[in-house]
């Protein structure tokens, strides 16, 4: 079966409209209120959802993140919840789901649990920060045998080969990182993203691309569709709800999206 | 079990890695090829040992400690005097073989993590010996309880981080060293100052560690004629322990016993007993065991040793204890602190509070082992960076650092 995924972002980019994939931590500020975050995310721009789980120690993130899953945690979050957000967003919109966890939270549940829940749930796949293709054969196998999308990153700093291997490896799309650090707003996107989109087409024609890291503005989004398949934009959005709850967020994500709405 | 020693990387059994953002592969491989690059180069290692020779002091002596042994029962004690090394501890050994390597990659640039600061000052001990730029994370409850060693670093030239997230102690370090490293790759070398973290840190670690006990193997043979019938090392993430280890995991008749911080008691939850209350999950970079709640969130550890107060644990440990081929026991405060005290009194030797730990452990050891049994402690650091925490222990200082009269404790 195709990847739901991989469908919008190809419908997306063959109507000439391009893709805005938005990330969301779950539970954040309270599990109720992470649902309906996402939830107008996806019914206000948004192509694909990135849903976070909250972690302990999540050494790609910057502080906006890093404050926001915290608070996730220090109210309580639970791995389990992740499961009802997904279900709860999937039952109320038809975008897709993907998980974005660490992977220490995934190995203590089950990978295989972990897997049937989040498919059971709804959900599309997971996106996974430090998992390496190298270090996922668990991960490999059982999300064939569900169907279930899987994100590897391809970063600046990899090699043709590497990045030839994250290709054929990921299904959904493969996660671009626009610049070498961590999650948070820049004012420019690194002109290294261009170059990682290219090895990724080079290694594989097909096979789709999201830039992630440091984009926070419409004219980025715009500008990175011009040679991706979708922008990631996630810190920007956990600002907003920061400064101004759902009201803010909706409006940041309607700003944000603007551009391939024209 | 007889060809232990031979076992590299990446994975130590189910254990090891590289469990770590697609962004800093590249790194890691390119540090693997260095490293074995220079393994295979005779330069290097005559490099690193003239280092070892003329300014850590090495070979490290090894000092039999009688008075302290009356202590523990029918057992002799022998104590491998890593505290006398350049910087106080065992840190410089792994310290400038990692520098030389920075160098070799053309890296102007070094970060460390520290927890108690003894690897932060090794690292910016090294930094100023090869002129290299350094930054040294380190939790703002470290920097707190650990004052005198942030100043050393700073006097060293050395820019010392306090890390507020988190817990704000040595795992929360780690995170934002390898948050600054994936930025900074380019220019940066992590030097990563225990045997935890992704491959190849746990093998490379090691082996520049691993001086201790071959030293300490050949000391014991030449000055005393026999192998000591037990080891004995604090764990945090391992170094230490596994420096001394090596050498002998292949010496059936040895036992080892590592030590983990208990904190305030295996019977609470405020201690540091990864191996032994952990399981095996995913920390900064590599499987092995780890202090986790039910849903895999990293537990905070607690020990009033900030180098040992650690959540995680070198993956090669996790093999040796599943293996069986090396046990670990608890020690907590108390037992450390008084272990601390009585080598003071009985030897005129100030260890670590880290180090106490394995001296408690050896004290334990010698009502477990047969009579006549000996037993190598690593002593792995020494004491100074620790007198206002154990001033203030055992009440010879009032809180406001002012002598005090009180020493009942």
């Amino acid at each position: 079966m195709p990847s739901k995924t991989s469908l919008r972002l190809k419908q997306n980019k063959e109507s000439g409209k391009g893709s805005l994939i938005g990330y969301f931590p779950a539970g954040y500020p309270s599990l109720d209120e992470s649902v309906e975050a996402a939830i107008a995310m996806c019914q206000n721009g948004v192509d694909v959802l990135e849903l976070g789980v909250p972690y302990s120690d999540p050494v790609m993130d910057g502080l906006v993140i890093q404050e926001a899953t915290n608070q996730a945690l220090t109210s309580g979050f639970r791995l389990s919840q992740t499961f009802e957000a997904v279900a709860k967003i999937t039952a109320a919109v038809d975008t897709p789901v993907l998980v974005m966890t660490y992977w220490n939270p995934v190995l203590s549940y089950g990978v295989e649990k972990f897997a049937k829940d989040l498919k059971a749930a709804g959900g599309a796949g997971l996106i996974t920060p430090d998992l390496i293709p190298d270090e996922a054969s668990d991960w490999l196998k059982v999300s064939d045998e569900l169907d279930l999308d899987r994100v590897f990153l391809a970063a600046p700093t990899s090699s043709p080969e590497r990045v030839k291997n994250a290709c054929d490896l990921s299904r959904g799309f493969v996660y671009a990182v626009s610049t070498m650090g961590i999650t948070g707003a820049r004012d420019t996107v690194d002109n290294l993203a261009k170059q990682v989109v290219s090895a990724i087409r080079t290694a594989s024609p097909t096979q789709n691309t999201a830039v992630g890291i440091g984009i926070s503005t419409a004219d980025q989004v715009v500008e990175v569709n011009t040679y991706a398949d979708g922008a990631i934009v996630g810190s920007a959005f956990v600002k907003a709800y920061q400064a101004g709850g759902l009201d803010a967020l909706t409006k940041k994500v309607q700003e944000v999206s603007a551009g391939l709405r024209k | 079990m007889s060809n232990l020693r031979s076992q590299e990387g990446p994975y130590f059994g189910e254990f090891g890695g590289r469990f770590v953002p697609e962004s800093l592969i590249a790194a890691l491989d390119e540090l693997e090829a260095t490293y074995n690059a220079a393994k295979a180069d005779p330069t290097f290692a005559h490099e690193l040992s003239e280092l070892h020779r003329t300014y850590t002091g090495r070979p490290s002596i090894v000092t039999e400690a009688k008075r302290f042994a009356e202590h523990a029962g029918d057992v002799r004690i022998f104590l491998k005097r890593e505290d006398l090394n350049h910087t106080g501890s065992h840190k410089i050994n792994n310290v400038l073989g990692q520098a030389l390597l920075a160098k070799r990659m053309g890296k102007t640039r070094i970060i460390a993590e520290t927890g108690a600061g003894q690897h932060g000052v090794a690292s910016a001990t090294a930094a100023a010996l090869f002129g290299l730029e350094c930054v040294v994370y380190m939790g703002e409850v470290d920097t707190q309880r650990q004052a005198l060693n942030v100043a050393r670093m700073e006097l060293l030239g050395a820019r010392v981080v306090p890390v507020t997230t988190g817990s704000r102690t040595l795992k929360d370090a780690i995170n934002e060293a390898l948050r600054d490293w994936v930025a900074n790759v380019d220019s940066t070398h992590y030097l990563l100052g225990t045997v935890a973290g992704p491959h190849p840190f746990p093998t490379m670690v090691r082996d520049f560690h691993s001086v201790i006990g071959i030293e300490a193997r050949q000391q014991m043979l030449n000055e005393f004629g026999f192998l000591p019938t037990a080891l004995a090392a604090c764990v945090g993430g391992g170094s230490n322990a596994i420096g001394l280890f090596h050498a002998f995991l292949d010496d059936e008749e040895v036992r080892i016993f590592g030590f983990e911080a208990a904190g305030e008691g295996m019977d609470t939850d405020k201690h540091a007993a990864t191996l032994n209350y952990g399981r095996p999950g995913v920390l900064h970079g590599a499987k092995s065991y780890m202090l986790q709640d039910a849903d895999g969130q990293t537990s905070e550890s607690h020990s009033i040793s900030a180098g040992l107060d650690y959540p995680g644990v070198g993956p090669e440990h996790a093999w040796l204890k599943d293996l069986g081929r090396a046990q670990y026991m608890g020690i907590s405060d108390a037992e450390a602190m008084s272990a601390l005290r009585l080598l003071s009194r009985t030897e005129g030797i100030i260890p670590a509070i880290e180090t106490a730990h394995a001296l408690a452990g050896a004290l334990k050891l010698g009502k477990i082992l047969s009579a006549g049994s000996s037993i190598l402690v690593n002593l792995s650091g020494r004491g100074d960076k620790d007198m206002e925490t154990a001033a203030k222990y055992f009440g010879l200082l009032d809180s406001d650092g002012q002598k005090g009269s009180n020493n009942a404790k």
